[in-house]
């Protein structure tokens, strides 16, 4: 079934296969990279703090010495976890809210859409941002941050595909038979609209990825001295008129990361819901 | 028309009391002490306490929902716990080279987003539209900071056209509205694509190639025109995107905009700061919605009468 889906994929859209060997390789990275970093993360060597690439740095070191290619390799573990952590955070409520409100319908679909529309009333990296600000900085705040904000994206769409299948004959004829609304709801229309979830969720690990580093960069998240890739990059902010070097492994690890989950959301998308416009 | 913006105007009230209601509830609903979060970290008991009675944090919930919408709406936003101005005198402030930049970074987006579209389009399937699609993809993908930092040290480090922090006039605002505009760009030029695409595969569109119309004529006066319904529409919802990112852009390019009064309040733990920034970013993003509302319906008649 697997190699059937792929050779589809690369008939279909062949981009959407680049997407899927980078994320691979990211997964593959983040699971067993950093046992072939050729530096611990995070201890100083003052001795050779400030080095541009060479064969034993391949990224250089930063201003307290440490590899930062090694660092890069960890930070892969932490933006795929959050990336992974915080969209099922989100999809979970969200999926339920929007199963439930497209299909009950009346005031409580009209109550679901009005709070959702107020939290969409919210740049999404606004919410995140003011929530940290009460919760306080650190990696597990922010993934709950990007879970929550989460929550609206997958409740619409979620809504808008189950309005949509509770229409169909299927549903009439499993209804008809005496089926419990929970039955319908779980067994019979979520296996039918799993395909834009799917889509959807892949894009939103890009965007749950982009939005932890950012606040990292912002100094909102993970405390030093954790080798995040948006930390990373701030600390190479400071001496980037010296040192340019410093920002080019994290910036580049960040870019391949997202660009490859947009590519794979947008190539699934081709394949399982072609009905579906950027 | 002044009756369709009067509806939406009215559709969107809901939206707007549930906008100040949650900004209300963020410091309420998490945990901590809300007289403890206002007065500040270092407040000894008697500040807090003193604080917890002149905000009437000690009355019912809704009670001081009450005091703060009217409040609200006769302009006050509370007093910043880091300087101790009117929060609103702040945010006054900070309004206008936020909106500046906001803007600039809206036509950098809507020029290179549209041209970028309309290249593809035309050259669909060919060696141009590849690269364009590409190009946009990875515009996509990039981090406005990561962008930011690149821009930084080609144009202002290396090259030194363009200062690199801060607002000394038009030059300092060329980079930061190129990192802000290039991701709506990237987004709009997919969009355009995709609509010309469909807008040229048109029977009218073969018409007029029919008669003899240049493609140039064909493309700017026959088909723009109708994909520029879908254009508005993402710039629309992209420009809560334009918010979000001028809060980092902000920061990168210390620009003195809202998003790094923002950010500094974090650093301060100013929470009627963030409050109030958080608000007006909340009601600008409302704003803009109604506004593209509005324009969709002066570009497409039928839809007034939906």
């Amino acid at each position: 079934m697997w190699s059937a889906a792929v050779s589809r994929l690369v008939r279909r859209s062949p981009a959407g296969v680049i997407g899927l060997a980078i994320v691979v390789a990211m997964i593959l990275i983040a699971a067993i990279g950093p046992q072939f970093a050729p530096y611990p993360p995070d201890a100083p060597d003052y001795a050779h703090a400030r080095q541009g690439p060479s064969a034993s740095h391949l990224g250089g070191t930063d201003d307290f010495g440490r590899d930062i290619f090694s660092r890069v390799l960890y930070g892969a573990r932490i933006s795929m976890t959050v990336g992974f952590l915080g969209v099922v955070i989100g999809l979970i409520p969200g999926a339920v809210l929007g199963l439930t409100a497209g299909y009950y319908g009346r005031w409580f679909d009209e109550l679901v859409m009005r709070v959702i529309d107020v939290l969409l009333a919210f740049p999404g990296i606004l919410l995140a941002i003011a929530m940290v600000a009460v919760l306080g900085p650190g990696l597990s705040n922010i993934v709950i941050a990007i879970g929550f904000f989460g929550i609206p994206v997958y409740t619409r769409l979620v809504r808008g595909a189950t309005l949509q299948a509770k229409e169909q004959v299927y549903v009439e004829a499993v209804r008809a038979q005496g089926a419990a609304s929970r039955r319908i709801l779980f067994r019979h229309i979520l296996p039918n609209i799993v395909a834009p979830i799917i889509v959807i969720s892949t894009l939103q690990i890009a965007a749950a990825i982009l939005t932890e580093s950012a606040l990292s960069f912002l100094g909102l998240g993970a405390p030093p001295p954790t080798p995040e890739w948006g930390a990373i990059l701030t600390n190479a902010k400071d001496d980037l008129a010296t040192l340019p070097y410093m920002a080019v492994f994290p910036g580049a690890a960040l870019v391949l990361t997202v660009l490859g989950f947009n590519l794979l959301g947008d190539g699934l998308r081709d394949l399982l819901d072609p009905r579906m416009k950027t | 028309m002044t009756s369709y913006i009067f509806r939406r105007l009215l559709s969107a009230t809901p939206t707007l009391l549930g906008v100040t209601l949650a900004v209300f509830m963020f410091v309420h609903v998490l945990p901590g002490d809300p007289a403890r979060l206002m007065a500040g970290i270092q407040a000894t008991e008697e500040a807090v306490q003193l604080v917890r009675s002149s905000l009437g944090l000690d009355k019912p919930l809704w009670v001081q929902y009450g005091i703060y919408f009217n409040d609200l709406i006769h302009g006050s936003l509370g007093i910043s716990n880091r300087d101790a101005a009117a929060v609103s005198t702040h945010l006054a402030q900070a309004f206008g080279p936020t909106l500046f930049l906001t803007l600039a970074a809206m036509v950098v987006a809507i020029a290179i987003g549209l041209a970028a579209g309309i290249i593809a389009a035309v050259s669909h399937g060919r060696f141009l539209d590849l690269w364009t699609t590409s190009l946009a993809m990875f515009g996509i993908s990039l981090p406005s900071f990561v962008l930011a930092l690149a821009l930084i040290w080609i144009f202002g480090v290396d090259l030194r056209w363009f200062p690199t922090g801060g607002d000394q006039g038009v030059a300092s605002l060329v980079l930061p509205a190129l990192t802000l505009g290039a991701g709506a760009a990237a987004t709009i030029a997919r969009i355009s694509r995709s609509e010309m695409l469909e807008v040229l595969a048109q029977d009218y569109i073969r018409m007029a190639q029919a008669k003899g119309h240049r493609l140039r004529a064909i493309v700017l006066r026959h088909a723009l025109p109708n994909t520029l319904i879908s254009v508005v529409t993402v710039i629309g919802l992209h420009f809560g995107f334009l918010i979000s990112g001028a809060i980092i852009v902000e920061t990168v390019f210390a620009w003195p905009g809202l998003g790094r009064l923002l950010i500094d309040s974090i650093a301060f733990r100013d929470y009627p700061m963030i409050q109030g920034v958080v608000l007006v970013f909340a009601l600008e993003f409302v704003a803009v919605n109604l506004l593209v509302d509005v324009l969709y319906a002066r570009i497409d008649p039928r839809i007034r009468y939906h």
